[in-house]
This record gives C-alpha cells, structure tokens and sequence, in this order.
C-alpha cells in the first residue's frame, strides 16, 4: 500500500513536471532576504529595465557554483556590453559564513550584485533543491530558462540564450 | 493519511477540471514544486566488513520527497510529501514511514504577511530561533502554528511566530512538546531616519525574544515551565568596514543536553570585514556557554533545536578535508576564525595572465573555563551536577583543552584557457573524543595537501582530477584519495573515485573505499548513479551532523523542480 502511493505522487509529479514544461512563465516570488551590508531586499526588487537577469544560487562551500561564478565573472563584462544582462548571485550559505561571503567575494574581485538568503527562503520558493542552480529572467520578469549543476563550458550555452532572450526572443522551446 | 492524501487528490482533480471552466482564475495561478529520490541498494562487502546479515533483508532503502506550491495573487499554499521507507543508513531511524509532514497557506501583501501551518523562520544568527530544512541531513524542525510578519513603516520589519515544532512523524498533541512563542524586530536606519538614506553609515539594529513552554512532570527537580532566550543584534557598515555582532540571554533551562543544571545560558557572536578591489579580510569571535535550547528537555541529539548555534570553523568539501568535521558544542566552546582573500592581479609576475587567487583561514575552538558553583544543602562545590546551577565562567577566558584548529590556504590559478588547477595545504587539530564522542581518543594531529587540476579538451569537455592525501599517526593514520571526472557540458558528467586507507595501523583496515558515478542533467532534472563503497564518515552541514556508516552498493538520485 505505502509502495503504491509512492508510485502515484512520483507518477503525479512526473505528469504535472511535463505538463508544465511547455509553459514556464513564472515571475519571481516576494520574499525579504538581504544585501551584504545586512538590510533587508525584498525579491520583487530584482530589476532590470527590460534586460536580461540571471539569478543564481551559491555557497561558499560548493565549489561548482564558485566556477560557475568565476566563468560569469570573466564574461561579464562582454556580456553586459553586448546584452545588457544583470547577474544575481544569491549565497544561501547560513549564519555560519554569511559574515565571510562580502570578504570573499571582493577578494575574488567579483562584479556580479550578491545577496544573502542565509535561511534558504528564497531558494525554497524558487524550488531549488541542489545548488548550483541558475535562473534567466526576460525583459518582463519572467522564468524563461532554469538550470542546475555545472559543467565547463556550461556559460557559453547559456549565453547563447541570454542574447535570445535579449533579442525578444521566445526560448520556451529550448 | 488516506483522507488527506484523498482530499489533495480531489483539490487537484477539481483544479484540472476547473480549468476549462475558471480560465481566467487559472491563467493567474501559477503550480511550482520539485522533487528528490535518494536510494540505494545495499550489498555485502566482505572487503569493508559488511554481512548480510547486518544488512537483515533490507537491502532496498530511499529518502524521497515532492512538495507542491499553489500561488493566486497574494495568496499562496503548499504542501510536502515525503518517505522513508526505509531511510538510508546513517539517518535517524525515528524518520521511518510516510507523510505530509508539511502542510501550508500564507497571504502576503505589500507591509504585511500572514502564514499557517509549517514554516521556517530565523531570527538573527539563529541564537534565539531558527527553523530550517536540511535534507542531506534529515533535518527538519520547522514550527507548525502561525507567523504573522508587518511592517509598519519602511525599514521597520517586525515577526511573531507561534507554534509547535516538528518531531519526524509525532503528532502536534497536547504535551507532546513544548510550545514556542517568539518575536522579533529589526529596524534599518538607512530607511527609517530620513536623514540617513545617504548617509556613508549603514546600520540594521535588531532583538528577539522566544519563549518556550513545557509543562513540568519532573518527580524530583522543580523545572522551569517557561524558558525566555533574548537576543539583541548590530550590523554597522562605514565604507570598507563593516561590524556585525549579537548577544543572546537564555535564562535556566534544565535538560539532558546539560545535565539538569540551573545555569542561565549565553551565546555570543562578533564577526569584522574589511573589503577592497581583489583584497578581503575577515575576524570573528564566538562564544556559547550552556546555549542548547530545545522544545523538550528531555530530546538529545538532532530533534527539536529551537536555536542554532553557529560554528566558527570553515567548511571543507574535499574528500579528506572533510573527514574531521566540527560540530557545535553547546555546552560550553570559545573560538575565533581569521581569513584573508586576495587576488593577485592579472599580468603581474605572480598572476601570469590570469591572475592568482590566495585565500588563507585559521580557526580554533577551545572548551569554556568553569568554575565551581555551591551544592545547595551542602558545604562543598562543584561542576556541572545536575541539581546545582552548573558553574560559572570568566567571559573572555579560554580553557585549556582545544577542540579543534585548523590552519589552510588555498593557491587557484589558470595558467591558460585549457588548464587551471588550486593547490590546497590544511594543518589540523581535532578533538575526536570531544567531537565524535571516541572517549578517550587521543587529539588527532594531520597534514592535508590537495591538488586539483581540470584541463579542456574543447569548449564543452573537461576533464577534472584530485590528488589527495591526509598524513596522521592517530586515529585511521594515513590516507590517500584520487578523483577523476569527465563532463560533457551541459548534459554528462562520469566520474571514478578511491580513498584508500594505506596507513592503518591495523593492516586488515586498509581498505580502499572505491566509488564510480554517471549522471545526466537537463534544465532542472538531474540523475545520478554511484556504484561502491562509501566509507564511514560524518556529514555536517552549519555545524550539524549526522554519522554515516561505512556501506557498499549502488546508489541513485533523481532530482526535479518546475
């Protein structure tokens, strides 16, 4: 008996996961999180005129999601020139190191806005279960692509849709 | 459980049937969840000295949640689903069985918030409350109840939460636990005076106060029915500088985590940044004396913290930098964390044509010092017996014995656009008979070194290797461990995995705990497949942990969210 229900959520929420491939649209939750100086940043408040955004979740202690990092990094600069985009990197890393994630994050010379979700609020909302995990947001706010884990050269694919996207684009096929 | 899982079933349906006919409703909601199934097989393994016998028929083990979240404008629910059935070795056995342990509805508006049922909340750092969820360690402790949150002008955010925490599957009785009450305000001047809103000067003030209540049905001790833990917190930022610190009270509150003693609790935490281009700097310094706060007295291990306690020390995710965790003791620990983070420009000598990154961390934890207290009804003093009021301790002493240090700096570099590597050195000192409860252990001293390398055949295939070894005449003695992985961006990942335990003084212990994996990854879906040993261990997340035993087998994980 237990097995079946088991069977049927896992069969549910498999259906219902195709179901909603085909229509993504979903603008960002509100929830109060925080900027590195320790006040308060409400999710609504992820901005960008119209352009592109990337919201990415990290910590300092998963190492892929410091590399994903750094390859944004590196990019960044083109790719604002090119497409506008704006990077959100939100560190779900909890009272033990959120102290340490402004020094880390200026040591590595970063560029991207960082925000601080030490109670894992926002990355519940988001339904991020493993990190990293990376969000492209179009001109009007909404989830358009979203991805998790990261391989090398993962940046380069996702750039290609940030310029469609940038482009007006509709990427829901991809 | 069938009439709720029946009524969920229904809810859905009729949404789906609905659909044609409330179109408009529907086009503004919006149905998110994800899911996760973690399972292994386990098998017998002479080599790591496993018997089919211990592993008693239950070869077949998983860890599995699905949650669903419904949103209509400002109004949103959810629910999780979850099974263990049975769990994966090394999680509390008391999460054996099925449910919804996570039931909840909440409207939001723009000053103002109001939530029911389960829920997750921090207040500060965590010294006064924290609920949270940390699935790799089968945590969860969230408060069953109501949450209300307003703010009444901008920058002024106050929260009350009251409820019942969860226990894996006990059902929220009468006296099943303690009740938790708490609030909490957080002011940002920047905000609130409007003469500050440009001012070079950031400051967040903040406080909480949390009381528990449980009733009293001690035959010997007369035990407090209400236990208050109050907190007050400062985040001060003038340009490059930035000072965050808090204190929390706790008054008495016998347990069996402290012995049934009198004494009030204190946590103490002060952490200071210092940041420009490429260069960051970090101290802190903690204190916790006698800060475990839980909504049973009578629970030990990992159930029903109201609080947290974060540790000072650093985490490591290296195969063998992570094999002596910290974990928090909340009886009593002082320590410090200093860390410096730079990078060395581009086109300097030293930074090639990349740059160099350098970051260096130290940290240690030392026991408290206590000082005997007076044995009511007698003549005579003592330490921490149950009855009295514990000890007492000088605030800023250290005391002799060291938990734990932790001395590691960390070389990255990318020498081109193919090749990049990160040179890892970690000195250690850890306490294993304080840590892991191995009385009587000696202090175990080791050396680490890592070298890790990944090289880019194309722009979509990399290859990534670790050399590691861990060098100690205590405990397990040496170690070796390699990791190679092969990805294929964005989908594939391959990797083969071994630690071998050469150094045992014990020679049939020199095992090698071998593991290889595939896995593939689309958009949000990822699935991975382990096969071999895993060895015994300790996984901690914040400073909480949960042992792990050694096992052999196959292992899987299916991850998914829309």
């Amino acid at each position: 008996m237990k097995r079946m229900i088991v069977l049927t959520v896992i069969l549910f929420l498999g259906v219902t996961i195709y179901a909603q491939e085909t229509s993504e649209r979903k603008k960002l939750p509100s929830v109060n999180i925080k900027t590195l100086d320790g006040q308060t940043f409400n999710t609504q408040n992820i901005y960008n005129d119209g352009k592109p955004i990337l919201v990415s979740f990290w910590a300092l202690w998963c190492k892929p999601c410091k590399k994903e990092m750094d390859a944004y990094n590196e990019n960044y600069e083109d790719w604002q020139d090119e497409t506008g985009v704006k990077i959100y990197a939100v560190s779900i890393d909890d009272a033990r190191s959120t102290a340490k994630v402004l020094p880390f994050v200026s040591g590595k010379d970063w560029e991207m806005e960082v925000l601080l979700d030490p109670n894992g609020d926002f990355k519940r909302a988001m339904n991020v279960n493993m990190i990293p995990h990376t969000f492209l947001l179009d001109g009007n706010g909404n989830v358009v692509y979203q991805h998790t884990s990261y391989y090398e050269g993962l940046e380069e694919e996702l750039y290609e849709l940030v310029k469609k996207v940038a482009a007006g684009e509709d990427i829901s096929k991809h | 459980m069938k009439r709720v899982l029946l009524l969920v079933m229904t809810v859905l349906i009729t949404g789906s049937v609905a659909r044609a006919q409330f179109s408009e409703v529907i086009k503004r909601s919006e149905v998110h969840g994800s899911f996760e199934f973690d399972g292994a097989y386990y098998m017998a393994d002479e080599g790591v000295g496993i018997t089919d016998s211990m592993i008693n028929g239950r070869n077949f083990a998983f860890n599995g949640f699905g949650k669903i979240t419904y949103t209509l404008g400002k109004f949103s629910a959810g629910l999780r689903y979850e099974a263990y059935l049975p769990p994966l070795a090394g999680f509390d056995p008391r999460i054996e069985g099925q449910g919804f342990p996570n039931l909840w509805a909440m409207y939001t508006s723009e000053r103002f918030s109001f939530t029911v049922g389960n829920f997750y909340e921090q207040f500060g750092n965590g010294l006064t409350l924290r609920t949270y969820e940390e699935w790799m360690l089968g945590y969860d402790n969230s408060l069953n109840g109501a949450r209300v949150t307003f703010e009444p002008v901008k920058g002024l955010l106050l929260k009350g939460v009251y409820g019942m925490q969860r226990f894996y599957w006990t059902p929220y009785t009468k006296n099943s636990r303690g009740i938790v009450k708490g609030f909490d305000a957080e002011m940002d001047f920047n905000q609130v005076i409007k003469g500050m809103s440009d001012s070079k000067v950031r400051l967040v003030l903040g406080g909480s106060f949390v009381s528990k209540y449980q009733a009293d049905q001690d035959p010997l001790y007369k035990l407090p029915r209400n236990v208050g833990n109050m907190a007050g917190r400062m985040t001060l930022g003038v340009g490059r500088f930035n000072l965050s610190t808090e204190y929390a009270y706790k008054i008495n509150d016998p347990s069996a985590i402290n012995n049934i003693i009198y004494k009030a609790g204190e946590g103490f935490l002060v952490s200071a940044t210092y940041s420009a281009k490429g260069f960051g700097l970090y101290a802190m310094f903690k204190r916790y004396d006698n800060m475990s706060y839980k909504s049973n007295r009578a629970v030990t291990a990992n159930g029903l913290d109201i609080n947290f306690l974060p540790p000072n020390t650093e985490t490591h995710t290296y195969m063998l930098t992570s094999m002596y965790p910290y974990n928090t003791q909340p009886n009593g620990e002082i320590g410090f964390q200093f860390q410096l983070n730079y990078k060395v420009p581009k086109k300097s000598k030293l930074g090639g044509k990349y740059g160099m990154g350098i970051a260096v961390n130290y940290s240690q934890v030392n026991d408290i010092v206590r000082d005997p207290v007076n044995v009511p009804g007698t003549d005579t003093t003592a330490i921490d017996l149950p009855g009295t009021d514990g000890w007492t301790s000088p605030f800023f002493k250290f005391g002799k014995r060291i938990f734990w240090q932790d001395f590691n700096i960390e070389i990255d570099k990318k020498f081109s656009k193919k090749f990049k590597g990160t040179l890892t050195y970690m000195y250690q000192t850890y306490d294993i008979a304080t840590l892991e409860g191995h009385t009587g252990a000696p202090v175990v001293y080791s050396n680490i070194g890592v070298l890790e390398m990944t090289y880019k055949f194309t722009s979509k295939q990399a290859l990534r290797w670790e050399l590691q070894g861990l060098w100690t005449d205590r405990d397990k003695g040496d170690w070796a461990a390699l990791l190679v992985e092969y990805t294929v961006s964005p989908h594939w990942f391959v990797s083969f995995s071994d630690q071998y335990n050469y150094g045992n003084p014990d020679e049939v212990k020199r095992i090698n705990y071998y593991t290889g994996s595939f896995g593939y990854t689309h958009r949000t879906t990822r699935i991975a497949i382990t096969y071999g040993r895993q060895r015994e261990g300790i996984v901690c997340v914040g400073g909480v942990c949960r042992a792990v035993p050694a096992s052999s087998g196959f292992y899987v994980t299916i991850s998914s969210s829309f």
